[in-house]
Parts: C-alpha cells; structure tokens; sequence
C-alpha cells in the first residue's frame, strides 16, 4: 500500500508536465514547431541521402513468409467483388490532373509495361515490418508519358477503399514521385496483389512508412497544391488521424 | 572562483533532461502501437517476437491518452534537441577538458579493491568526500551513459527511420536489421532510465538540495588540485 502516494505523485508529477505539453501541442505556435521539427528531418535525410538513393533491397530468399494486412482490407462494395471474381477484366488507372496527355489504362495495359522487380522492406508507422517483392511499372514512366504540367508540385493517389466512411487517398511530391523504386505494383511475390493488401494496384513508396503506399489504387493526379483534396493534409490518415505528411521518420 | 559545474554542462544537463522524459515518455505512447518485438529485419507476427511489452498507462505517456501521431510529433521535435545537444556537449566537453579530467578512467579506477571500497562505501551510502572529483563508479557510469547508452538512442533510432536508411544503410545492417534496432531502441531506452532512477536516487541520498544548486549555479569546486 506505501507506493500507492508514491505512484500517484508520480502521476501528478506526470499530468503537471503533460498538460503544460497539451496546452503546447493545441497551440498554433506548437503545432508549427512540430511541423518545423518534420520538416528538417525531411530536408536532412534529402540532404544525406540524395533524392534518387535507393532503399535497401533484399534478396527473393529475405522475403517474409507472410506480408501483413492493416487498415483497409478489402473494398466493401459489389462492383469490387465482381472485380476481384473477374481477375480484375474491368479495373482502370487513370492518370490525369495537371498534364498534358490524361489517359487511362487497363490491367493488361499495366502489366505490358517495361517492369520493376524489387524485394523491399515495408515500415508500418506503429512499428512492425514485412519484406515483399513487388511488381510494376515506375510512376515516373506514367508521368512522362502523360507530360505533367510544371506547375504541379505533388501527385494525388486516389483509392477505391474507404476507411471510417471516408475515401482512401494519398499524396507525395515530385521527388518521391520520380524516385527509381516508386512503382505502381500488380504482383506482390510473383502473384497477383492479395485483396488484403490492396489488389489489383498498390503504390510502393519505398522511402517511407506504410500508409502512403496507397492500396485498390484507380487515379493518380498530378496537383499543384493539396489544399482543395479532403481536408487539405494530404492524405486519409494525414486528415483523419494527424498523421505526419512526410512519412520518413 | 572554479565552478564545480561548467556553463556548458549545466545547461545541457537540464537541456538533456527535459528532452528525454518527452522522448521516453512519447515513446511509451509510440510503443503501445505495436507491443511486439523481434529480432532481424522484418516482424510483424506476436507469435514471432522475443517479448510482449506491457501496455504503458495513460498518465505514463505522452500525450496522456494514446495518440500514435501526436507522440511522434513530440518524439520527432524532441529528438532533434537530444542528438545536437549530445553532439554539441561532446564537443564541449572535449575541448574544455571534462571528459579527460573527471569521466576518463584510469587503470587504479578498475582495479577490483577500488570498485569493492566504491560499491562498499555506496551501499552504506557514505559520500562526504573533500573533493568534488568523481569516483571510479561515477566515471565509469557516467562515460558508459556518454559514450554508450545516448548514442545508441541517436543511432538505433535513425536505425528505424525509413527515409534515413538510404543514406547510412550499413547502419542498419550492423545493428542487424530494423526490427533488431527498434528492439535495441527500446533497451537502451530503458537503459537510460535505470540510470535515471539511480540518479535521482544518488541525488537524494547525498544532499539532494545542494546537488541540484550546484547543477543550476555551477556551485563551489572543492577540489584541491583544481586550486
């Protein structure tokens, strides 16, 4: 019973200081620090690394023996499962937004493209990883072909899935955009994407954590700014959960 | 006047100390995420981890309820505190003779009868002493948490950060794979913490109220050769 004052001086002690932290973290000025702090983490490891470096690559032996599924598991609607039962017959990507050239591409369109295979690590941003080798075009392929617009500064990814009534969505900048290992993927170990991990499409983003790799991916928009796209953060999770824009860290 | 405490120590130190409780506390909260931990590259089955970590209570987090992206962004703006500083008191202590003088150790610091008369003397905690130099377990304690336990928090934690792991992959392969860094993260984190505990414990045991004067207003060195 002697350390139950103790515990809750602790605690007191605990509250005292985390509630000067709140007060820090509702404020504006506290929350522009935070964006400053995230901001400098990005341009130090541009800095360090370069803007083409690639992430590490593992052989096909490395590859985890499953590759774990989180956040939207599969689309909820019946024109996905009659997708999903059709092999995907009927499924489109369209690139478009500020470009000169939008267009629109089937499955077997994507997969008749020149093909990436890479074996890379994937970073959950609550801390588990999986290794997997994927399969696709390079996003900076689609952008030529469709000749963005100088005036974009990021590209949109929207998504068929929903997450608490909300669309699906993510968003990088050209740099990641035009990064070597930033592919659309259609194979995940040599077959098909699984529905739990966003078949038919998912981006690899392979510099970041987890949720910018968007899943059940249908557009890809180029932008010049993110202010009018959902609540302008970004991203699903940037909107609807705080998360950080910049996934690096 | 010599000062028993540098400028540059005393403001580091209580620097250091506010960032770290906001590290270790965000990263309580940053733990609850996923309360499993593997060694290796990848890990994301419990029934593939080395242990199960305890969810940490509320009032042991920052913020004080679960919130995986406002304890990053403490995490994130913290850790930029914690590794200049740590960089910058390197330097420091370096160029102002700190580390040689009182935390490097001799051969007489590790004989076996010095560290039993330390440990004999701690244990009945005996610490008048007539100079304000450190012992043989403070200088062995204090350059394992300098040159050991801070920076492997800096590295293992860069270790774990995907858009850093281009620049310095090797990094990450010598603290064999991302999940053995996180877990590495976490030990040394609680590393720190031990150390914390028997400060604070030190501390109180031997003039609590002075120790602390001297860490803000440099207090009086009494040591004789010091002149």
């Amino acid at each position: 019973m002697v350390d139950i004052p103790r515990r809750s001086l602790l605690a007191g002690i605990a509250a005292l200081g985390a509630g000067a932290c709140a007060r820090v973290s509702d404020s504006e000025a506290g929350q522009s620090l935070f964006d400053t702090a995230e901001d400098w983490h990005r341009k130090a490891q541009r800095a360090l690394a370069g803007r083409q470096r690639l992430a590490p690559e593992y052989s096909r032996a490395d590859v985890s023996p499953d590759f774990k599924g989180n956040g939207s598991l599969t689309v909820d609607t019946s024109a996905y499962r009659d997708e999903l039962a059709s092999g995907f017959t009927g499924w489109r990507l369209a690139v478009g937004g500020l470009v000169e050239a939008p267009f629109a591409l089937t499955m077997d369109q994507i997969r008749a493209l020149p093909q990436r295979t890479q074996v890379t690590r994937h970073d959950c941003v609550e801390g588990w990883s999986a290794i997997g080798e994927w399969t696709g075009p390079q996003l900076s392929g689609l952008l030529d072909r469709a000749r963005v617009k100088p005036e974009a500064n990021f590209i949109v990814f929207r998504c068929a899935d929903t997450l608490y009534g909300r669309d699906y969505y993510e968003s990088i900048d050209m740099v990641d955009a035009n990064h070597p290992q930033t592919i659309i993927a259609h194979l995940l170990n040599g077959d098909p994407i699984p529905e739990k991990n966003g078949a038919p499409l998912r981006m690899r983003i392979e510099r970041q954590l987890g949720y910018k790799h968007a899943k059940y991916l249908t557009g890809i928009e180029a932008v010049a700014s993110l202010d009018d796209i959902g609540d302008g953060k970004g991203g699903f999770w940037e909107d609807f959960g705080n998360y950080q824009w910049y996934a690096g860290i | 006047m010599k000062k028993r405490h540098a400028l540059s120590t005393r403001i580091w130190h209580w620097i250091n100390a506010g960032a770290l409780i906001v590290l270790f506390m965000s990263g309580l909260n940053i733990s609850n995420a996923h309360r499993y931990l593997y060694w290796g590259d990848y890990g994301f089955d419990p029934a593939d981890a080395w242990t199960r970590v305890v969810r940490f209570p509320g009032w042991a987090t920052l913020p004080q309820h679960y919130d995986l992206a406002a304890a990053r962004d403490w995490h994130s703006l913290a850790a930029w505190i914690f590794a200049s500083g740590l960089l910058i008191i390197w330097i420091a202590m370096l160029i102002n003779g700190h580390f040689r003088r009182d935390i490097a150790t001799e051969r007489k610091d590790w004989s076996i009868a010095a560290l039993t008369s330390e440990i004999a003397a701690h244990l009945q905690a005996k610490f008048e002493r007539h100079s304000s130099k450190y012992n043989s377990l403070q200088k062995i304690t204090y350059g394992i948490v300098y040159g050991i336990f801070l920076p492997m928090m800096v590295f293992t934690g860069l270790a774990i950060s995907p858009g850093f792991e281009p620049a310095a992959p090797w990094m990450v392969d010598l603290l064999g794979g991302r999940q053995s860094a996180r877990s590495l993260h976490f030990i040394f984190a609680w590393a720190l913490f031990a150390f914390f505990a028997v400060h604070i414990v030190m501390v109180i045991v031997s003039r609590p109220l002075r120790q602390i004067k001297d860490m803000i207003t440099g207090g009086k060195d009494e040591d004789p050769s010091h002149g």
